[in-house]
């Protein structure tokens, strides 16, 4: 190298008179590659269309027993739990964490919103708010841990998943709240269960919160500051910090956010139930983390849409609202679940292909 | 004239390695300013420690005079002293336009903006195609496409492009030039002087002799954790430069800058 000095860049004169294009892109794309580009931009597009294609062969299969306003609007109200704590799920995975409490946190604050009402006699709307405190907390935990004490999130969530699981079964004292006595004393908490028609379609407030949460976090994802930093955590923290993204607190607010979330599952929860029990949603972590996954978000973070999460969630409920109408062995949804899963992540691999 | 970056003594030390060894280093207003050295000088370290990604144990900077002490490289950007690294730090999936504006959005006027905090897109999108079409990359036709479809050069040319728009006080380039094409190399020398000529010194880390050869007013040489010298371009070769950071030469005034 020192010997060329003397002669600086005299070998860029060669340049003066190549053309100007640099590295353009050419149209090369065949169909396949276009439809590859296409999901890559719109990562939701895969699990809506296995949706479609899902309900298309039910109501072929079973007719308008399947096809009618009253058994899709069931569908929804079979989700709609899943749904909201998938919600919760979606943004802890979009920063490539994962939450394994949230079905944990979730039923502590209906516990803890229904306790607090019959045990202590607080006003039930009162009850309502320290549930959401309760799961804001439990959030916070878990983001600390994650953030500041930089542990893998996966070890912090599934200790935080024994030790609020165990504090819920000591707080309650394994005791059941009745369904009669809410309805008499505190009918808020069974708010989301109730119900109105539109024809045949039946619509609970469970099912209203679910599409209102999904939609909103949407729009946060998509259109505020946070939201993009949101998916630059999960992208590369690094490369996000030195970006000038605050990924701590980016952090702690995606798990705070997450345990808010699961307390607004709890309350639905009720309303599902009717009753306040602690050993409901045992499955909610697996369920969601399904949901999520079927829906296209990326277990390594920054990629997908919470709208895919839905749309993954319904594929579930219409598998096993459908199969269970054909009169199968319940063990084929299960199977037919799996399949989508790994189906699912190879979906994403492949899309991802589209970068190199 | 006083210089607008001054440090002195910075020590960094990790575990057992001196990455910094109470250096000093002087920027001066308005100039292009190289840092060279051998791997493992402690280049990086010096430029993270003025860009504020390391804190050093030890020792003092100044801008304009005013002592300062960055915590995190927001508060060095909120200085005015913007820093393309090497890795780029940009986030693959996103856009074009939302890797410029990342933790510095822009949001909507009005109620939209403060209250529901929507980010104003057609804004962003105009300000980085604009960025993009000076420094010459508008090849890259949809400033809305993932920066993870961009070739590398391409890339560099947007973390420039980031710098470049945002830095009032100071840019500091970590290899610009390292992945890049003889042209694409040209337009960043360019956009380099251009920046330059706005008044604002820039501190560019290379290993391209003949680049740091073409634009610097001043050499900073780094060995073993320290300032060794101080050269200008004009009064020595690139092979002298190349002996003085290797050690194969002796320095001038190493003595009293050691």
């Amino acid at each position: 190298m020192a010997s060329e000095s003397g002669t600086t860049n005299s070998y860029e004169s060669a340049i003066k008179g190549s053309p100007d294009a640099v590295a353009e892109f050419t149209q090369r794309r065949s169909a396949v590659h276009s439809f590859q580009h296409l999901l890559h931009q719109t990562p939701s597009l895969v699990p809506l269309i296995v949706l479609l294609a899902a309900v298309a062969v039910f109501a072929a299969l079973l007719g308008a027993k399947f096809f009618s306003p009253f058994t899709l609007t069931l569908i929804l109200q079979q989700v709609a739990i899943t749904g909201i704590v998938g919600a919760a799920q979606s943004v802890v995975i979009l920063t490539a964490g994962i939450d394994l409490s949230v079905g944990a946190i979730m039923v502590l604050s209906s516990v803890v919103m229904g306790q607090f009402t019959f045990r202590y006699g607080l006003p039930p709307a009162f009850a309502v708010l320290c549930g959401f405190a309760c799961g804001a907390l439990m959030g916070f935990i878990n983001g600390t841990l994650v953030a500041r004490m930089k542990l893998p999130p996966f070890i912090v969530t599934l200790g935080m998943w024994q030790i609020v699981l165990a504090t819920n079964f000591l707080y309650s004292a394994n005791e059941t709240i009745r369904s009669q006595d809410i309805t008499e004393q505190a009918p808020i908490l069974q708010l989301f269960g109730e119900s109105f028609r539109i024809g045949g379609a039946v619509f609970t407030y469970g099912v209203v919160a679910m599409l209102v949460l999904v939609l909103v976090l949407s729009y946060v994802l998509r259109h505020t500051a946070w939201g993009r930093h949101v998916y630059a955590v999960g992208d590369d923290p690094d490369a996000a910090e030195l970006a000038g993204v605050q990924v701590s607190r980016v952090l702690v607010t995606v798990y705070v956010l997450s345990g808010l979330i699961c307390a607004l599952a709890g309350w639905v929860l009720i309303g599902r139930l009717g009753s306040v029990s602690p050993t409901a949603g045992q499955f909610a972590n697996i369920e969601s983390i399904t949901a999520v996954v079927i829906g296209g978000i990326s277990l390594f973070g920054g990629r997908g849409s919470i709208l895919g999460m839905l749309f993954g969630a319904l594929i579930v409920g219409v598998f096993s609202l459908g199969l269970k109408m054909l009169g199968t062995d319940p063990q084929w949804t299960y199977l037919l679940i799996g399949a989508l899963i790994i189906g699912a992540v190879a979906v994403d691999q492949w899309i991802r292909k589209v970068a190199a | 004239m006083e210089p607008i970056l001054k440090a002195r003594n910075l020590v960094k030390r990790y575990g057992r390695v001196v990455a910094l060894d109470h250096c000093d280093f002087e920027l001066m207003p308005g100039e292009i300013l190289a840092v060279i050295g051998d791997n493992g000088a402690g280049k990086s370290t010096l430029i993270k420690a003025i860009s504020g990604a390391v804190t050093p144990d030890e020792g003092e900077i100044w801008l304009e005079g005013r002592k300062i002490g960055f915590s995190s490289p927001l508060e060095a950007r909120g200085a005015g002293i913007e820093t393309v690294y090497q890795t780029l730090a940009m986030s693959p999936a996103l856009s074009i336009a939302d890797n410029m504006f990342m933790g510095r959005e822009l949001r909507k006027p009005g109620i939209m903006g403060s209250l529901f905090r929507q980010l104003d897109r057609p804004a962003m999108e105009k300000f980085a195609r604009d960025k993009l079409t000076e420094l010459g990359l508008m090849t890259i036709q949809n400033i809305n496409q993932a920066v993870e479809t961009l070739s590398g050069g391409q890339r560099q040319g947007v973390a420039v492009a980031r710098a470049a728009a945002f830095g009032s006080k100071v840019v500091i380039l970590d290899e610009p030039t390292a992945a890049l094409g003889v042209k694409e190399s040209r337009r960043v020398l360019e956009l380099i002087s251009d920046v330059r000529s706005r008044g604002i010194p820039i501190i560019l880390i290379s290993h391209n002799m003949p680049h740091v050869f073409e634009v610097a007013d001043r050499i900073h040489i780094h060995r073993l954790g320290r300032r060794l010298c101080v050269i200008k371009p004009g009064d020595y070769t690139m092979s002298d430069a190349v002996a003085f950071m290797t050690g194969a030469k002796e320095a001038p005034g190493a003595a009293e800058a050691a």
